[in-house]
Parts: structure tokens; C-alpha cells; sequence
């Protein structure tokens, strides 16, 4: 049951990650690898104005810490649209080749600054941790993973109807489809674009929070989350929005199981990528994947 | 004055020059079409008019504003809709969805809904199938879809790029009338076709265009007398 409910937990995390990878790359047909990065710096933001506002005498903390949330994902959101438009956009065209590597650059280029202002030591600070545990039966269980299931569901039953009954989500799934298309019917095609990197950051900044109880605060938080949802977003077929769902929970439930496993528990992340690989060799086109004459 | 002026348009990919100066002009209420051979430059000035393609020179005109440089949803915005070649319906998306991306810039959701409810009346199959995925109807409905979508956002220049393609001729024959009926209804029209022999004789006026350069130009019925025309687009 604790097992089932933190993989859901981690599953949850990775998977609103992994929509960042996926929506970018549906819609500007890119592979953004410094999408790890903006969790991290959702997280040194979240830790910042937590440590500024808590000493805030009369807030209380859940409010303080809300605020301090709202902060983070403000601040994320726009760094996800200036990335796009001062990295990206120019490069639009150009082979797919160059933004990779741009990307790769932002991403390090996000740690450095990092490193610059917070320094590389390791911080932890406790939010939602400090919400304790609940006993359900035999079992004890942290409210923080309840949570982050909670309402991980509901930003990702959130986002599909956004996508599915909204004019801009229509625009999202028709540039995304055919860009030279949904020209034609009039949509701003760098409005898409920016709207869709605005999403995936403001979701990492979710994982951000999420991702804090279960891990210490430092220039590289982004990469592991980063790279594993990279995964489930593969594994789910990148592009497709229930794809990285999917793949998101399951890298999520596997990691746990195979942690609680003490026999297996130092295997885990080779367990991991090997089931990406698995997945790939007998559905290259991941789990839910639609076949798209453009390939990465 | 001329609802569309083209005037001299440049346009390369890469080093291949696509169009060579092109210019020719479409007047309010008119059929106007484009002739010629793949590759000669049909599309490529279609989508250099909405915008998808830069010119390198020359200027594009339309209701007395120039729009040579404008992106292409302000374009739309102000009045020109294309069906585009092959169609390009959105597979993925439903029938309705489709409908809905037509009138995206439109801002009367009421007028949406009775625009739609006008495309079912007029295609029932349509109607039928609004929740379907619109990569499962037939080439035929795709095609009704693509000029449904087309006219939901209410174009006063239409520009229809090889609206006949891959069709049964029983359906090019109800395309070609659909056409006349939207001209009738006041919406001016800009085709190209490979189907020289029905646009020229739906067509108020016609160009010829080869490898990228405009070589005939006059009504469509002096076009589709002309010796040279008959016999190297009309098979003799």
C-alpha cells in the first residue's frame, strides 16, 4: 500500500515532467533538454522565498509557503517563455541538430547561474513533509505523497480538457499536427509556442514541489528527474499527452518496487532504462505513440 | 482597383528560384485562376500570399494594404482563407474540431455554432460524422471538409489550391459547382488546377504560369481557345 501510493507519488512527478518534454516537442517539434533545469530552479526559488518568508512573523506557514509556491511558478513560467524566444525561436529551421545542442547549453547554463547565486552546497528544507503521516489501517503513509497523487490527477485531468475544449488547446493539437495548417486557419504560431513552454514549466514547477520531500536542493536537482521523465515521456511515445501520463506512472511504480526490493534496490535505475530500451525495441514509437512521418 | 495585386514577386528556396517576378491581379467578385505544369510555381505563390513563404522581392497587395511582410494570422485575419493542396485537413481532430480551427479567429461563438450547423445542412455526411476523426473520412469528404473549414472564417478572397485532386470526376464535377455557388454568394476566388479544361471554364479571367514566370493571361474562354494553350494544357 506505501509502496503503491509513493510510486504513484513518483510516478505523478515524473509524469508532469514528462508532459513539459512532450507538449514542446508535439508542438516546436524539439527535444528541450534544459526542462530539468526549470524544476531546479523552481526548487531554489521555492527554498528561497521560503526561507524569506517564513521568519514573516504573523504568516502562517501553509500560507507563506503557498505564496512562496505561486513566486516560483510565476518565475518559471516566464524563464520557460524567454528560453524559447531567446534560444530557440531563432533556431527554428535550422536542423534539429543545432537546438539540441542549444538546448544542452541552457541546461548548463542554468546550473552555472545556479551555482553562482546558491553556491553548490546540498540544502534541504521541509514543506510538505512537515504535514507528517497518516495511518490507514496498518499502514503508515507521508500526506506529501497523497498530495502530490491528488493533485497530480487533477492538473493532468485539468490539462487534457484544457487541451480537448479550448480554443487554445484545439491550436495546440492543430500546430502540432500541421504547423503550415494551422497557419492558414490564422493561429500565431510563436503564441502557441510560447503558451505551450509556459505550461511545461509552470507543470515543473509543480514537480519542483513535489520533488522537494524526497530529495536535498542543489545546481543539479533537474537532472536526474530530468533525464528519467525524459524516459517516460519516450516510453509513452514522445508527443502524445496520455503517452507521458502513462509513461510518467509507470518509470514512477517500477522505480519504487524495484527500491523496495532490497535484492534488486541497487539495480534500479539500470532497470529503469533497460525497460526503455525493451519498449523502444519492440514499439519504437513508444507505448502510445502515433506514427508521424518527422522523426527526432 | 484590384482586390489582390501581385507585383513582381521573387521567391527562392535556397538558391532554386521559385518565382521569377510574377504579378497579376484578382478584382473583387472575379474567378481567377492559375494554370499550369507541376512545379511551375502554383503553390508557391498561394503561400507566399498567406504568408508561409517570404519573398525575397516584389509586393503583395491586398485591399489596398500591403501585406507582403505580414505574419500569417493577421493575414487570415484580414480576409483571405485557403484550401490548401492535398487538403490538409487535421487527421487527428474530429470533423467538428476541424470546423471550430476554421472559425478560429472568429469571435461570435453563436455565429460559430449556426456556421456549423450550416456546413452539416449543406453536407449531411458531415453532419453524421462531427465526432469522427477526420483522417477516417473518404478523400471526397475531406475535401467538402477542407472548403467547410475554409469558409468558416468568412473569407472575402478564398484561395483554393488544387481543390480537384485525387477525386472522382462525378465529385470534381460537385466541387467546380461549389465553387461557382460561393462565387455567387460574393466571395472572391483565386484557384489553381491542374484541371485546366473546368477552371478555365468557371473562370472570369486565367494566367498561365511556367517555371516560375506568367506567360498567357486573358479571360478564360480566350485562354482555353488559344492553339498553344489547348495543346499543352487541354491535350490538344
Amino acid at each position: 500500500m506505501a509502496v503503491a501510493i509513493n510510486g504513484l507519488s513518483l510516478g505523478a512527478i515524473y509524469a508532469l515532467i514528462a508532459l513539459g518534454y512532450t507538449m514542446v516537442y508535439g508542438i516546436a517539434k524539439m527535444l528541450n533538454f534544459a526542462h530539468g533545469d526549470v524544476i531546479m530552479v523552481g526548487a531554489y526559488i521555492i527554498y528561497t522565498m521560503c526561507m524569506f518568508t517564513w521568519n514573516i512573523g504573523s504568516m502562517p506557514i501553509w500560507l507563506s509557503s503557498l505564496i512562496s509556491f505561486v513566486v516560483a511558478m510565476a518565475v518559471c513560467t516566464c524563464l520557460g517563455i524567454v528560453i524559447e524566444k531567446v534560444a530557440y525561436k531563432p533556431l527554428r529551421g535550422a536542423s534539429p541538430l543545432a537546438a539540441l545542442i542549444t538546448a544542452i547549453g541552457v541546461s548548463y547554463l542554468l546550473q552555472g547561474i545556479a551555482q553562482l547565486i546558491w553556491g553548490a552546497d546540498q540544502r534541504t528544507i521541509s514543506i510538505l513533509d512537515r504535514l507528517g503521516t497518516v495511518n490507514l489501517g496498518s499502514y503508515v503513509i507521508k500526506w506529501s505523497a497523497i498530495i502530490t497523487v491528488v493533485v497530480g490527477a487533477i492538473i493532468m485531468v485539468c490539462l487534457v480538457m484544457f487541451i480537448k475544449k479550448t480554443r487554445t488547446g484545439r491550436a495546440m493539437l492543430a500546430v502540432s499536427e500541421d504547423k503550415g495548417a494551422a497557419q492558414m486557419m490564422g493561429v500565431n504560431v510563436n503564441a502557441i509556442v510560447s503558451i505551450t513552454f509556459a505550461i511545461g514549466s509552470g507543470l515543473a514547477t509543480f514537480a519542483s514541489m513535489f520533488y522537494l520531500p524526497i530529495t536535498s536542493v542543489s545546481p543539479t536537482l533537474g537532472a536526474m528527474p530530468g533525464i528519467k521523465a525524459f524516459a517516460a515521456a519516450v516510453i509513452g511515445g514522445i508527443g502524445s499527452i496520455p503517452g507521458a501520463m502513462l509513461g510518467g506512472v509507470l518509470l514512477g511504480v517500477v522505480e519504487v518496487v524495484c527500491n523496495s526490493i532490497s535484492a534488486v534496490a541497487s539495480y534500479t535505475t539500470a532497470i529503469e532504462f533497460a525497460l526503455l530500451i525493451i519498449i523502444l525495441l519492440v514499439r519504437p514509437i513508444g507505448l502510445l505513440g502515433k506514427k508521424r512521418r518527422i522523426k527526432v | 482597383m484590384a482586390l489582390l495585386e501581385v507585383k513582381d514577386l521573387h521567391v527562392f528556396y535556397g538558391v532554386i528560384q521559385a518565382l521569377k517576378g510574377i504579378s497579376f491581379e484578382v478584382s473583387q467578385g472575379e474567378v481567377v485562376t492559375l494554370i499550369g505544369a507541376n512545379g511551375a510555381g502554383k503553390t508557391t505563390t498561394m503561400q507566399t500570399i498567406i504568408g508561409l513563404i517570404q519573398p525575397k522581392a516584389g509586393s503583395i497587395i491586398y485591399n489596398e494594404k500591403d501585406i507582403t511582410k505580414m505574419p500569417s494570422h493577421k493575414i487570415v485575419a484580414s480576409g483571405i482563407s485557403q484550401v490548401p493542396e492535398g487538403r490538409r485537413i487535421f487527421q487527428e481532430l474530429s470533423v467538428y474540431d476541424n470546423l471550430m480551427l476554421g472559425a478560429y479567429l472568429q469571435k461570435d461563438q453563436k455565429k460559430i455554432k449556426d456556421d456549423i450547423e450550416n456546413v452539416f445542412d449543406q453536407f449531411p455526411i458531415l453532419g453524421e460524422r462531427r465526432t469522427q476523426i477526420a483522417g477516417t473520412l473518404s478523400g471526397g469528404e475531406q475535401q467538402m471538409l477542407a472548403m467547410s473549414r475554409a469558409l468558416m472564417a468568412h473569407p472575402t478572397l478564398l484561395m483554393m489550391d488544387e481543390p480537384s485532386m485525387g477525386l472522382s470526376p462525378l465529385l470534381v464535377s460537385q466541387v467546380f459547382d461549389i465553387i461557382k455557388d460561393m462565387n455567387s454568394k460574393g466571395i472572391t476566388i483565386l484557384l489553381v488546377e491542374q484541371n485546366a479544361e473546368k477552371a478555365l471554364k468557371i473562370a472570369d479571367r486565367a494566367y498561365v504560369l511556367e517555371t516560375g514566370s506568367i506567360t498567357a493571361s486573358g479571360t478564360g474562354a480566350e485562354l482555353a481557345s488559344s492553339p498553344e494553350i489547348r495543346k499543352a494544357y487541354l491535350g490538344g
